[in-house]
Parts: structure tokens; C-alpha cells; sequence
């Protein structure tokens, strides 16, 4: 924190244990999980967290199951419509907020920042009735539903904030040229506001990729269960003698695609959750 | 900014002439509104309004899947009957002191981590992304690897303690346990908001407290403190209202044994193993309750501007 100093080697150094801190801080409960999954049976409960025999096996017994392949093919389609649909709503929405002005519009922020501070376990009450009477109870749409409506006010926020610094003097400037509406909008507004609506899109992928509550509330069968909520039913009703492994496993399996959206888009996470939240 | 103002004379001088045409304009302009918000408004909604109309509704009424044929309007006799017993106020106060006492030290260690991905002179896009990969990891996936963790034999961090004991079956230690899954969970969220506000704070001001002989405990509560009071208070509320919410990590890690449930988990227990919609829905009601609370003096008393209220303004 030292200000204007030189940078020297001795602060180079400071500077690089205080990081490997926070590496290990930030790593060791995942590479612990890791560790765990490629551990043979045998030495599962050796507590070492380094394995002492390496193995594939349990990637391979869970891609034997179908109850994981379900929930994997559940995860995927669910979180993917839910997001896409999401994001469209969120952006006509957002669109609306940032650059017209008509009525009920404080009351649409007001009423998406209720709900997002809404405690979900109130709506799972309801909605599990609801969903049982109209049979959506343990279907897709009946997941995709509440996913949509709680990622929601987390489009609106974030597009409306990236909406809000797009130069749309732009838009005029290419309408005077002679473009028609649609073409300002598609040839000059739409790539200004792709990477807004790419890093909403990732942070919604992520909330429903993430949701438990709901995904083990309203589901009872594999028929769209999704792999969080299998994965707590993996220890309880286990057909393998020592579901550890397995459930490591898996676990893997559903992080390492976030992992992967968080290395590549790093910059643009940070920029999507800060601009949305911390304003003026 | 500054285009904005060299442009806004020309744009109201150029508008004004044909005053009909303009309130023309403003109706397709609020029509267009409108019609863009009405597909996710009516989603939130549809989920939500109705529902919400319906739990409390739920919760006025005698009504247990179980037993279908005795539903019927008992008034607040659920609220008494849930606020008398002793269970909802055991997770009561385990929700109020997880709360508490995560967020707390998220806030010190979400502070640290902001300033060290701020300030590091080595690797800062490196600490900046695994910073964040806690913040991303499926909340099942880290409570499994903390609840293994803390498993006799499996785990290496029970092995660390001595003989046989078993964290995860006393209340205090497991207690201690969930606290700290939640806060290696979520302390990145909460440094990304801190360094948000780290990012307001200008550099000549700390040089300046620098020049006047201010030590870096001075330049960080006098200086750098109060610029960044707006995004600590979001960070503080965001965080609060969350770790109210608390469901998933208690799931894993004991299922609400010792009571270590939060109200969440007993709202979920009352509901889908109980399928007592009645209590269930009184707990969901008053658990909404308190989260509003909560939001209202964060809003109030500490003077918070609400998350996005800048939204209004067209700027």
C-alpha cells in the first residue's frame, strides 16, 4: 500500500507471498475435491490430500449412470433455455429503462429489486403447490420458470448500467447518414452492446447452473432433476457402497465449466457484477 | 458527460419547433416502453405476484398435504403456533448468528483480498481470476469439499485434529464449519464490490495524505474509508440479505442436525419432507418479513442508496 515508493525487489517479494496466500486460499477446497476424485477406493480414506494411486475409475462409473448423464443433459438445457430467455427479456427491458421514459418505469426497477432481494425459500412454498396443481411440478418449464424470473432483475441491472455508457449519438449520426432504424440498430448499436449482454448472459448461466433450493424442491425424479440437486442424492440413497468418489466426481464435471467461463472472462465478469451494483 | 452537454441545446433547439410532432413521438416513444417491459414484468410477475398473494393466503390456513381434508382458515394461528415454538427460534438465532458473524468476517478478508488484487505489483491479472473462481464454484460442490474435508479418515483437515472426533457432529464446530464454507465462498463477491470502490478512490488524495505524514492506518480509515462508504454498504446489504438466505451449505454439510438448521431449512423441512403448506408458508411469510427489515435499515439508518436507483435518471 506503500504510495509513491520505488518498486523494489524486496516489496516484489512481499507482494508475491502475500498472492500465494491468496492462491492457496482461493484453491485448496477445489483441488482438494479434485484430489478426491481420482482416488481409488482403496485409498479413499487415507486423508492424504495429495492421492497415493491415481484412477479414472469414478469418472467412469458416473458416465455409467444414467441418473448423472440425465441430470448433466437436465443442467445444460435447463440453464441454457432459462439464460436465453432471460437475457431477450432482460434487454428489451433494459433497453426501455436506459434510453425511453414512460410510466412505471421506477416502479418495474422497484419491483425487480424487491424480488431480487427475495428470500426464494418463501416462493419455493407456493410454487411447489402451484406447479403440483398445474403439473408443471418436476418438468423443465417448471424449473426454467422461477430461474427466469429470479435472473431477471440481475439482466435489468447489469444491461441497464452497460446500456448507459453506449455513445447512442451514434445511432443518430448513422440514421442521418441515411440508415433506416434497423440498420443503426444492427450495424451500430447491436456490436456496441454484445459484450453488455455476453457478460450478463454469463453471470445468469452461472445463478441457474448454481441453484439448489429450487432445482431440489421442484423435482422429485431424474425427469429434470439437475446435477447440484442429484448430486446431494448421491450420499443419501446410494446403490455404490461409498459414493465419495463419485460424487467428486461429478462435482468436477459441473465445475470445470465454470472454471472455464471464469478464466476467459475474467475483466468482463468483474466489470458485469461491479457496474450493476456500485454506482454514483 | 461532456457530450452531453455541448449536445443538449442543439437537441432541445431542434425538437422544439414542431410541438405536436414531438408529443407524437413521446407516445410511440412510451408505447415502445411499454411494450419492451411488459414480457419481463409480467414474468416476475406471474412467478412471483401471484405466489406471494398465495402464500400468505396459505399461511392463514390449517393445511397439511396429509391431511387435505382438514384445510381451513384458522387466521394467525399458525403465526402463534410458530413463533411459540422453540425450533423456529433456535434457527432463528442460528440464521442471525451465521449471519453476523459471516459477514463480519467476510467484510475483514473481502477487504484484504480487495486491496491485495488492487495494489499487488505481481500477477494481478492472476490473483484478479483466481480470486474469483470461490465466487463461481457450484455453492454444492464447495460445501461437499469442506464436508469431506472435515469427515473422519476421509478428510485431511479432521485428521489434523486429535483422535477420533468428528467436527460435523457437534453443534459448535459445525457451526464454525459452515461459517467458514460460506466465507471462502463468498468473500470474493464481496472484495470484487470493496475493489469497485477501491477503484473511486483518486491516487493525488492518498499522495497527498502520504505528503502530510498520514501512516498507512491513517490513509485507509481517514481517506480511503470514506470514499468508498456507498460500495461498502451495498457489498454489507448484498451480502446480509444472502447469508439470511443461507440453504444450500447447512443441506450439505449437517442437514440441520444439532441445531445447526437456518429458517430457510426449516421452512424447506416444513414443506417438502413435512408437506405442511400452512406452517410452511407462516415461516416463508415471516422469513420475507425479516429480510425486508433488514433491507429498510440498511436503506434508513445507514443511509444506502438502493442498488440501482441511479436507474431512474436518463444519464
Amino acid at each position: 500500500m506503500a504510495i509513491g515508493g520505488a518498486v523494489t525487489v524486496g516489496r516484489k517479494v512481499r507482494w508475491g507471498l502475500v498472492d500465494i496466500l491468496v492462491l492457496v486460499f482461493a484453491l485448496v477446497p477445489v483441488l482438494w475435491v479434485l484430489s478426491l476424485s481420482f482416488k481409488t477406493k482403496d485409498t479413499l480414506t487415507d486423508g492424504a490430500f495429495i492421492p497415493q494411486s491415481w484412477t479414472w475409475q469414478n469418472y467412469a462409473d458416473i458416465f455409467q449412470t444414467s441418473e448423472f448423464i440425465r441430470a448433466l443433459v437436465n443442467s445444460i438445457g435447463i440453464a441454457i433455455i432459462s439464460t436465453v430467455i432471460a437475457v431477450t427479456l432482460g434487454t428489451m427491458a433494459a433497453y426501455a429503462i436506459a434510453r425511453l421514459d414512460f410510466p412505471g418505469k421506477q416502479l418495474l426497477v422497484g419491483m425487480s429489486l424487491l424480488i431480487a432481494m427475495f428470500p426464494q425459500v418463501s416462493l419455493v412454498t407456493p410454487l411447489f403447490n402451484i406447479e403440483r396443481n398445474l403439473s408443471l411440478f418436476d418438468t423443465w418449464p417448471g424449473l426454467i420458470l422461477p430461474y427466469i424470473t429470479f435472473a431477471l432483475p440481475l439482466s435489468i441491472y447489469t444491461l441497464s448500467a452497460f446500456f448507459r455508457e453506449i455513445p447512442w449519438e451514434l445511432e443518430k449520426a448513422a440514421k442521418m447518414d441515411g440508415a433506416t432504424p434497423a440498420q443503426a440498430f444492427r450495424k451500430v448499436i447491436a456490436p456496441l452492446a454484445a459484450p453488455g449482454v455476453f457478460t450478463t448472459a454469463i453471470l445468469v448461466f452461472i445463478f441457474c447452473w448454481n441453484d439448489f433450493l429450487f432445482a431440489i424442491s421442484l423435482t422429485s425424479t431424474t425427469a429434470s432433476r439437475t446435477v447440484p440437486a442429484a448430486l446431494s442424492f448421491f450420499t443419501g440413497s446410494s446403490q455404490f457402497e461409498d459414493p465419495t468418489g463419485q460424487v467428486c466426481a461429478a462435482a468436477v464435471v459441473i465445475t470445470v465449466p465454470i472454471i472455464l467461463f471464469v478464466l476467459f472472462f475474467q475483466r468482463r465478469i468483474v466489470a458485469g457484477l461491479t457496474s450493476g451494483a456500485v454506482k454514483g | 458527460m461532456s457530450h452531453a452537454v455541448t449536445e443538449a441545446p442543439a437537441k432541445t433547439a431542434g425538437t422544439k419547433k414542431p410541438k405536436p410532432v414531438l408529443s407524437e413521438g413521446k407516445k410511440a416513444e412510451r408505447r415502445l416502453g411499454l411494450w419492451l417491459c411488459a414480457p419481463a414484468a409480467f414474468v416476475m410477475l406471474a412467478v412471483t405476484g401471484y405466489p406471494i398473494v398465495y402464500s400468505l393466503w396459505l399461511s392463514l390456513q390449517r393445511y397439511d398435504l396429509r391431511f387435505p381434508a382438514q384445510q381451513e382458515f384458522v387466521g394467525f394461528a399458525n403465526y402463534g403456533a410458530v413463533l411459540s415454538n422453540s425450533y423456529w427460534w433456535t434457527a432463528f438465532g442460528t440464521t442471525m448468528l451465521l449471519t453476523v458473524v459471516s459477514v463480519a468476517i467476510e467484510f475483514v478478508l473481502g477487504m484484504v483480498l480487495a486491496l491485495v488484487m488492487h495494489r499487488t505489483l505481481v500477477g494481478r491479472g492472476l490473483i484478479r481470476t483466481v480470486a474469483l473462481i470461490p465466487y463461481g464454484i457450484v455453492t454444492v460442490v464447495a460445501a461437499f469439499s469442506w464436508y469431506y474435508a472435515w469427515t473422519p479418515k476421509t478428510g485431511y483437515l479432521a485428521n489434523l485434529l486429535a483422535g477420533d472426533s468428528a467436527p460435523l457432529t457437534d453443534q459448535a464446530s459445525s457451526l464454525l464449519i459452515i461459517i467458514g464454507a460460506e466465507v471462502w465462498k463468498t468473500t470474493p463477491f464481496m472484495a470484487l464490490l470493496l475493489m469497485a470502490g477501491l477503484a473511486l478512490v483518486p491516487e493525488d488524495l492518498l499522495k497527498a495524505a502520504a505528503m502530510d505524514g498520514a501512516t498507512a492506518w491513517q490513509r485507509f480509515t481517514k481517506v480511503m474509508l470514506p470514499v468508498m462508504k456507498p460500495a461498502i454498504l451495498v457489498a454489507l446489504l448484498f451480502r446480509t440479505l444472502d447469508a439470511f438466505r443461507i440453504f444450500d451449505n447447512i443441506f450439505v454439510l449437517t442437514n440441520g442436525a444439532q441445531d445447526t438448521a437456518s429458517v430457510s431449512m426449516q421452512a424447506y423441512d416444513n414443506l417438502v419432507k413435512g408437506l405442511n403448506l400452512g406452517i410452511g408458508s407462516t415461516m416463508a411469510v415471516l422469513i420475507f418479513i425479516t429480510v425486508a427489515i433488514i433491507a429498510f435499515l440498511f436503506i434508513k439508518v445507514f443511509g444506502t442508496a438502493a442498488p440501482g436507483s441511479d436507474t431512474g435518471g436518463k444519464r
